[in-house]
């Protein structure tokens, strides 16, 4: 099999539902968090791909602003977590019920 | 050969990225996720943006993992203890599994993409620097504030408020 867009878009779809799969089954928040990024970086692979098959810059411009963003994201997130680990003394969601009754 | 490399990186990328779901320990999660944006990396130079693949591998490989294992250390937790899902868990992973059969089914056999020639245009550097500086001009501007303001939200967040624990 020749590899050609549809592979690529493929790739990113799979990444993307196992980033998914990870948010939806893990307790961990660090964990959930990892997960998020992946399917971030889903994303990315597929609007690098459009990119190139479609002969324009414009896509790598916009993973260029999605890193960035990324990287902001994850310092404020692991900020938070460090901040609520703080105060809870726990990470894993089960036991992060305060706002739940 | 580029079909071989194709083949490697994404197996690298999605078998390591299947290894951060399911391992337990959040440092192996940690180093898989590295792993996996390499294979990416790889897939970016595969598809001529070798710059965004070095971007990437600062970036993430660089700072947001490290960033991660410094957490995940400085934390300290122990592994998850494995309780068993809950219904409304499973109800939305089969939601979650039907919708992605859906995708793949209707991506692979229904509407099959026009695979136009990929020709010309090997983003180089000088080519982003013109976009950058000219159609996307605001959204730069934009975008190092943001990182300002996410730098004095973080420091913000992690300082420590001695006046209310003091009263």
């Amino acid at each position: 099999m020749n590899v050609d867009l549809n592979a690529y878009i493929l790739v990113s779809l799979l990444l993307f539902a196992i980033g998914f799969f990870g948010v939806l089954l893990r307790k961990n928040t660090l964990v959930i968090y990892m997960c998020l990024e992946l399917m971030l970086i889903a994303s990315t692979v597929a609007l690098v791909a459009f990119s190139r098959y479609n002969d324009t810059l414009d896509g790598n411009v916009f993973v260029f602003f999605i890193l960035t963003i990324a990287a902001a994201e994850v310092a404020v997130g692991l900020a938070i977590i460090v901040a609520l680990f703080r105060k809870r003394h726990t990470i894993q969601v089960e036991e992060l019920n305060a706002l739940k009754h | 050969m580029a079909n071989f490399l194709f083949y490697l990186f994404s197996f690298v990328t999605l078998g390591s990225a299947a290894l951060v779901v399911i391992n337990k320990n959040a440092v192996n999660a940690a180093m898989f996720l590295l792993l996996s944006l390499v294979g990416v990396a790889g897939l970016f130079v595969l598809l001529d943006a070798a710059l965004l693949a070095f971007v990437l591998l600062l970036v993430y490989a660089g700072a947001v993992v490290a960033l991660f294992l410094f957490i995940v250390m400085l934390l300290d937790t122990t592994p998850g203890s494995l309780k068993p899902f809950k219904a409304t868990t499973i109800v939305a992973s089969t939601i979650g599994l039907a919708l992605l059969g859906l995708g793949i089914y209707s991506f692979t056999a229904r509407a099959p993409l026009s695979t136009a020639a990929p020709a010309g245009l090997v983003p180089s550097l000088k080519n982003y620097a013109e976009q950058l500086f000219t159609t996307y001009l605001l959204p730069v501007q934009i975008v190092g504030f943001m990182l300002l303001i996410a730098m004095l939200g973080v420091i913000v967040l992690s300082k420590k408020l001695e006046r209310e624990g003091a009263k």
